[in-house]
């Protein structure tokens, strides 16, 4: 970063207070890719967290170190275990809400740097053999351009495995009865990689955890496949 | 999107019959051009949508082959959304060659790495595989109905010569300048105008930089032009699609057309700061049609547009008189002190509070403009000591409309304000302060528009004006010189009562 042009906020476009940037370049602590304004409307997740999902855990609504939703997961003989732990960053208020938007809808993929160090930070002193974008369906993919999770993957510097796709919805329409009474799973492992996934530890990534359900879907597809634990990261919870 | 060539004509990718070499829209050198089939049956619904526009494939709800129909046939036209000339890029819908808004991405659609302009965004991703589209056909034939204009009121005779300006300027196809002080009435100014052009079946659009304002028009010139389909285009409208004899948009909404005006009149063309001012440039220029009138309205140009007036190097027409023939206030410079190390205190100017103080014994109401948010809120507290009901408004204020709503009510006694509220509002009986006016935000423009806020109404003419200063600036001179000018050659016409 040179300190003598201006640098502009990824998020509000403003000029960045060389003051500000001069601080942080003392401290070290992350590129200046953001503004302080915006930097404190996004709130990092703090105090108590469910050990599983990461939300902030409020007094009821829980049971020891975690929330009923993950409790709920657990319980379930077919869901429990999938899921080892979801890491997240930041609240999901209305401001983070709308610069999701904006990367993911609007298109506005140079927003995936925003959360670069945040993704570092997080990911520090953990081992994962493979990070895995949670993947969008060919149409959703065309339409926006770009798949959210991956840009996100690239941005941070890491080196995305596109080892599972979504099931196209015809082919779900020819299961049988059964199979559609269950939970239909949406998500399959890209063939010529399943020789690689015994033993290995996963690191799926999306952009926000909302029910969780996505994720343990995905989880649960690379369990079948012989992976031996799932991780997973999101932007916001 | 990719496109491959075949017989000197571009081929969308997903309609290629055999594998061919396809490039994105950016990369290639030449576009075709391709005649008129003049025996085609086109979609008419396709060129209500598409006329005078350049949109985005995703903009359409179109198939892909009907467009390639469209487009084989003459009908309409890809243009590149990006211009990559060397390592330099140029967004051609919203103009801007800034490097710092363009990035790149691996791009799903074209399978490159992508160029897209982050600047024009929000109103869909232009990026180097994009094609904007535009229709080239005939446009719509409408019938222009008799007795367009509707309007029974009388002009004042410095709207009634700057009315004929318009006129002829419309006729003519030239630009004009008008430049009407605050609350001359320059909305009725255009109705002469507007109805000289619909006349001729030529298509119009009023473009303002803020939304409240096309709100607001909008039901002022359907009420005049009953007859007229008047489209309102603002972010989040409704009227997006419908084609209209008369547009009145955001400026920002200018980004969505191409070529389709033949007058374009562009009102407060001085409310943007420099940057903005330049994609202005850019989409007045791309919106209007190449020979077309181009009419500006303001009370307050730029030196640089003032000067080119007086060096007879612009058209211009002035209305120096306000509507109900009283001369404008004119701004008093009163010294204050360091009003900003009084503030750090806890206290403000002496002669401010004693001001305030004679309008709050007097039941006036005032507006005090201050240069910055931190400042307004510390004076805030101090202000509340001699009134409690006094309140202050700013940009992100989320009560600002109802704040502007208690200060018309008279529920508001004395309202602090940053420049948001310069322009656009009238309070019909009001004395305006400015504290802090050598602040660099009170630049000359903004000053005029602040005095321009006083002694509104015919019922109460006048008002005071005071420009509490550390320090008396340029600007603050050259406003209030703007203001004497205007005076006195509104009382050399005849225009003002004695």
């Amino acid at each position: 970063m040179s300190l003598f042009a201006d640098s502009y906020c990824l998020i509000c476009h403003g000029v960045i207070d060389l003051a500000i940037s001069w601080s942080s370049v003392l401290l070290a602590t992350e590129d200046m890719v953001v503004c302080k304004s915006c930097h404190e409307r996004l709130k990092p997740l703090s105090g108590e967290r469910c050990r599983i999902c990461g939300r902030v855990l409020s007094t009821d609504y829980r049971n020891r170190d975690q929330c009923f939703d993950c409790i709920r997961w657990e319980e379930d003989s077919e869901w429990g275990g999938l899921l080892a732990q979801n890491f997240c960053l930041y609240e999901y208020n209305e401001f983070l809400k709308e610069v999701i938007a904006t990367f993911k809808y609007r298109g506005d993929y140079l927003l995936a740097r925003a959360f670069k160090s945040g993704i570092l930070r997080t990911l520090k002193n953990r081992k994962f053999d493979l990070i895995v974008p949670i993947p969008l369906s060919g149409e959703r993919l065309y339409e926006r351009g770009f798949n959210q999770s991956e840009a996100l993957i690239l941005e941070a510097g890491l080196q995305p495995t596109r080892l599972i796709s979504r099931i196209h919805s015809e082919k779900q329409s020819k299961k049988s009865r059964s199979d559609r009474i269950h939970i239909p799973q949406v998500f399959r492992i890209s063939e010529v990689e399943v020789v690689l996934l015994r033993d290995k530890t996963v690191l799926l990534i999306d952009d926000i955890y909302t029910t969780g359900s996505t994720l343990r879907h995905a989880a649960k597809v690379l369990h079948e496949h012989g992976v031996h634990q799932v991780f997973s990261f999101t932007i916001a919870r | 999107m990719r496109f491959a060539i075949e017989e000197n004509k571009l081929t969308p990718a997903p309609l290629l019959l055999t594998p061919q070499e396809t490039y994105p829209i950016s990369k290639l050198n030449l576009l075709p051009e391709i005649p008129l089939d003049s025996t085609f049956c086109f979609n008419s619904q396709l060129q209500h949508y598409l006329s005078g526009k350049q949109l985005l494939l995703d903009d359409l709800p179109f198939t892909l082959d009907d467009i390639q129909l469209h487009y084989v046939k003459g009908y309409l036209m890809y243009r590149k959304g990006i211009e990559i000339v060397g390592d330099k890029n140029h967004c051609l819908r919203c103009g801007t060659k800034d490097s710092r808004w363009f990035a790149e991405f691996p791009c799903a659609r074209c399978g490159d790495i992508c160029t897209y302009c982050r600047q024009c965004l929000m109103m869909g991703r232009v990026s180097s595989c994009t094609p904007l589209i535009s229709w080239r056909g005939p446009v719509p034939e409408g019938k222009v109905p008799l007795n367009l204009l509707e309007w029974t009121g009388t002009l004042s005779p410095g709207q009634s010569g700057a009315s004929s300006r318009v006129v002829n300027a419309v006729d003519r196809l030239e630009q004009l300048l008008v430049w009407a002080v605050c609350g001359a009435g320059k909305t009725e100014v255009l109705f002469k105008g507007i109805e000289h052009a619909l006349t001729q079946g030529k298509r119009v659009c009023i473009a303002t930089p803020r939304t409240d304002v096309v709100l607001e028009l909008t039901p002022r010139l359907r009420a005049v032009f009953p007859h007229t389909t008047v489209a309102s285009l603002y972010g989040g409208s409704e009227d997006r699609h419908t084609y209209a004899p008369l547009t009145i948009a955001t400026t920002h909404q200018l980004l969505r057309f191409y070529q389709a005006f033949d007058t374009l009149i562009v009102d407060e063309v001085d409310a943007f700061p420099y940057s903005i001012d330049e994609t202005l440039q850019y989409a007045v220029k791309q919106a209007k049609k190449p020979h077309s009138a181009l009419i500006f309205l303001t009370a307050t140009p730029s030196r640089k547009w003032q000067r080119e007036c007086h060096l007879g190097k612009r058209e211009f027409v002035t209305i120096p008189a306000r509507y109900h023939r009283k001369p404008l206030p004119v701004p008093k410079f009163v010294w204050c002190g360091n009003w900003a190390k009084l503030l750090a205190q806890k206290r403000l100017p002496t002669n401010l509070l004693v001001w305030t103080k004679k309008r709050l014994a007097a039941n006036k109401q005032a507006l005090i403009f201050v240069p910055r948010i931190e400042a307004m809120d510390k004076m805030l507290h101090v202000f509340q000591k001699l009134h409690p009901q006094i309140e202050s408004v700013h940009a992100e204020d989320p009560d600002r409309k109802e704040k502007v709503m208690r200060m018309r009510n008279k529920e508001i006694p004395v309202l602090l304000t940053t420049t948001i509220l310069e322009r656009g509002v009238t309070f019909a009986n009001i004395d305006v302060a400015v504290l802090g006016a050598e602040d660099q935000v009170f630049a000359e423009s903004a000053l005029v528009q602040i005095a321009g806020r006083a002694g509104r109404s015919a019922q109460f003419p006048s008002g005071e004006v005071i420009f509490f200063h550390y320090g008396k600036t340029e600007s603050m001179v050259r406003a209030r010189n703007q203001i004497l000018a205007m005076n006195k050659e509104a009382t050399q016409r005849g225009m003002l009562d004695k």
